[in-house]
């Protein structure tokens, strides 16, 4: 499309992906790449059969098994038979269609978020999606990301676009720079509890100002990631020369990478281009958090204090606070240092990646989890696993009495045998902090790598700004 | 997909905010490999007690409740993950028609491509249909082709649908098939773009 009017980012990769737009009808929009994992994707493979049709660009499509998949032993057979029956159907479907499959001993196997920029499978400009609601970690890189259903899963295989209302476009500018123990985890969680679980909706929403400028490429990684948490089904960050440095010499970064980054140089949103809304915030603004509730909207400071449901402004939200702090156990006003925690988990697409695990580390080097804490370190793929192994890192969570893992999403939706038992309290790194996610009757706190290291440590909530670090 | 024109059923009053899809069908249901059956696991963890009998307390298991088919709930409902079990366990429990303030996207979205009809109101609108839903059994009509909530007392609220879903729901068409008549148009643009070497 030839227009001279300034656009978004946004605009820009959606125009250059419009197959066919009609007044009144869906945009048919191409879809470059398509990540597919086990859980929701076997009944589309099921209805292509049903229709006789086929996948129709198999080397745009890329599948792992990660949501289903043990984190322990993996030379050991899968015991739970019904998971198993699910990642040999994935296994099968990829056979048959010649999908690409990163099975369960492939090196490259993972998180599906972190493995497709892991392996440059995910580039700037893209349209990427997946049936996964976490599909916009992908943005971070200056893509267009996000998550499907299974019927779209199914639309997307057969062929290869995807129908789509053409979403608002909303800017959440953070300036200034986050100060000394604040995480790109604590922007994101920070930004959700200001715009709220649905603040998002309908948008896609790119995230500018310095302080977002200055994150590295994981930590891009997590704050998209969480976008879907503020209820966007994709969130964006323009890509930079940190983008290109991180691209650069990853299997799959396209062969001429010099003009690849010429090309992508033209993404960033043009000056002078608008957004449906913006907001403005200041990283000073920002400390390190702790949800304490049921969404990740529920989110206070670590010297804060649990809220009161009387101070909710209308009904319906009293109502869900004092919802959530009977499930969670919590009375208002108790502050967040004084939670004691049972379980700690250091994983899932949010905070599972090398720097991630290197935070964590950092904090448990040299001491001991407390006797009352089950701790456990699971990373995103067999890469990052491999990466911390020659690092050191594994010996440093194990000497500290952290359990060490297998690559997986494990815990943060605990479909594998990982979870929480009833009652049972949880500092995680994960994304859902919802009834039940990480087990039936299970509480789940959502921190940073670093905050999470240091409440296995100290049994509690501690301000990670006041932590000795050991050497 | 069935074709979705006019309905009329009982209505079930959920009085909870930011539903999220992991309360609609928990994880543990997520194995399956199939499209069906999962009606007996809405809401599992709400509905069934530990001992797996149907808590007294939740909602949908009042006796007076049993046959609904409209839901009627609070805002940001359907949030959280992508699963499409979501909108497959309310249509199996027969679910034809949900009500809210808010529908999260994505679940928006799936609830259309099964043949369900999600429905946007205001929180003032929302909560009058709540009050007319605290007497016994009350039924309403939903009228896709008008546009239309009514009940028997002279009801009769309009409400919005993007022209192209309400099409698709009224004619049952499936969006695949859709699609694949600008098959062509998909294969220009492949060409265009270089993206495929032998196409
Ligand atoms: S780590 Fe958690 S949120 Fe991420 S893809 Fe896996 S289950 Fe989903």
């Amino acid at each position: 499309m030839a227009t001279t009017a300034p656009r978004t980012m946004f605009a820009k990769i959606w125009d250059h992906h419009v197959v066919h737009a009609e007044e009144g009808q869906q945009t048919i929009l191409y879809i470059d790449l398509h990540l597919v994992h086990e859980v929701t994707s076997p009944q589309a493979f099921e209805g292509l059969r049903l229709a006789g049709r086929k996948v129709r660009r198999p080397q745009l499509t890329v599948a792992t098994a990660d949501h289903n998949v043990p984190t322990t032993d993996r030379s050991l057979p899968i015991l739970d038979p019904i998971s198993k029956q699910q990642i040999d159907t994935l296994r099968e479907n990829c056979r048959q269609f010649g999908i690409r499959f990163y099975d369960l001993d492939d090196a490259n196997q993972g998180i599906v978020h972190v493995i497709g920029p892991e392996l440059g499978l995910t580039q700037p400009g893209m349209t990427i999606v997946c049936g996964d609601s976490h599909t916009a970690t992908h943005g971070a890189l200056g893509a267009l990301a996000f998550g499907i259903g299974t019927s779209e899963v199914e639309h997307v295989l057969a062929s290869q676009t995807l129908l789509q209302s053409r979403p608002k476009t909303m800017e959440l500018r953070v300036d200034g720079r986050l100060s000394g123990g604040v995480t790109a985890k604590d922007l994101i969680l920070y930004l959700i509890g200001e715009i709220s679980t649905q603040g998002g909706t309908g948008y896609c929403v790119e995230y500018t100002g310095s302080a977002v400028r200055s994150l590295g490429m994981e930590e891009r990684m997590t704050v998209c990631n969480m976008s879907i948490e503020a209820g966007a089904r994709a969130g964006m960050i323009a890509p930079d020369d940190t983008t290109y440095e991180y691209l650069r010499g990853r299997p799959f970064a396209p062969r001429d990478y010099d003009a690849a980054v010429e090309r992508w140089r033209k993404l960033p949103t043009d000056p002078g281009a608008t957004y449906d809304k913006s907001r403005v915030f200041a990283a000073a603004d920002v400390q390190p958090q702790v949800t304490w509730g049921t969404n990740p909207g529920q989110v206070a400071p670590v010297t804060g204090r649990v809220p009161s449901p009387d101070d909710m402004a209308d009904r319906a939200e009293r109502k869900h606070v004092a919802g959530a702090l009977e499930y969670m156990d919590l009375k208002p006003g108790c502050a967040i240092q004084e939670i004691a925690l049972d379980r700690v988990f250091i994983g899932s697409c949010t905070n599972s990646r090398i720097e991630d695990l290197r935070a964590a580390a950092a904090v448990a080097r040299g001491y001991k989890v407390a006797t009352r804490v089950g701790a456990m370190v699971v990373p995103g793929s067999g890469l990052v696993k491999r990466q911390a192994e020659a690092e050191g890192l594994d010996r440093v969570f194990k000497d500290a009495g952290f359990e060490w893992r297998e690559a997986g999403c494990s815990m943060c939706l605990a479909m594998n045998p990982d979870k929480l038992e009833p009652g049972e309290r949880c500092a995680s790194t994960s994304n859902r902090n919802f009834e039940g996610r990480q087990g039936k009757g299970g509480r789940t706190h959502l921190v940073s790598p670093a905050m999470a290291a240091a409440a296995a440590i100290a049994g509690h909530f501690v301000d990670i700004r006041q932590w000795e670090y050991k050497t | 997909m069935q074709p979705f024109k006019k309905h009329t059923g009982l209505v079930a009053a959920m009085d909870r905010a930011n539903v999220d899809t992991d309360q609609i069908i928990p994880k543990q249901f997520l194995k399956r490999i199939e499209r069906t059956g999962f009606g007996r696991f809405l809401f599992h963890d709400w509905r069934f007690l530990d001992d797996g009998t149907p808590n007294p307390e939740f909602e949908l298991n009042h006796p007076d409740l049993r046959g609904a088919s409209i839901l009627l709930a609070r805002r940001n409902f359907g949030c959280g993950s992508s699963r499409e079990h979501a909108p497959w366990a309310l249509h199996d429990y027969g679910f034809r028609v949900l009500v809210a303030p808010s529908f999260a996207d994505i679940f928006y979205n799936n609830c259309f491509k099964n043949g369900m009809l999600p429905i946007r109101l205001d929180e003032p609108t929302v909560d009058e249909l709540f009050a007319r839903a605290a007497s016994h059994r009350h039924r309403l009509t939903v009228c896709l082709e008008t546009c239309r909530i009514s009940d028997e007392t002279g009801l009769s609220i309009p409400f919005e649908v993007e022209p192209f879903r309400r099409h698709c729901l009224l004619d049952g068409l499936d969006d695949i098939g859709l699609t694949m008549e600008h098959e062509h148009r998909i294969a220009v643009y492949e060409k265009a773009h270089g993206l495929i070497s032998n196409p």
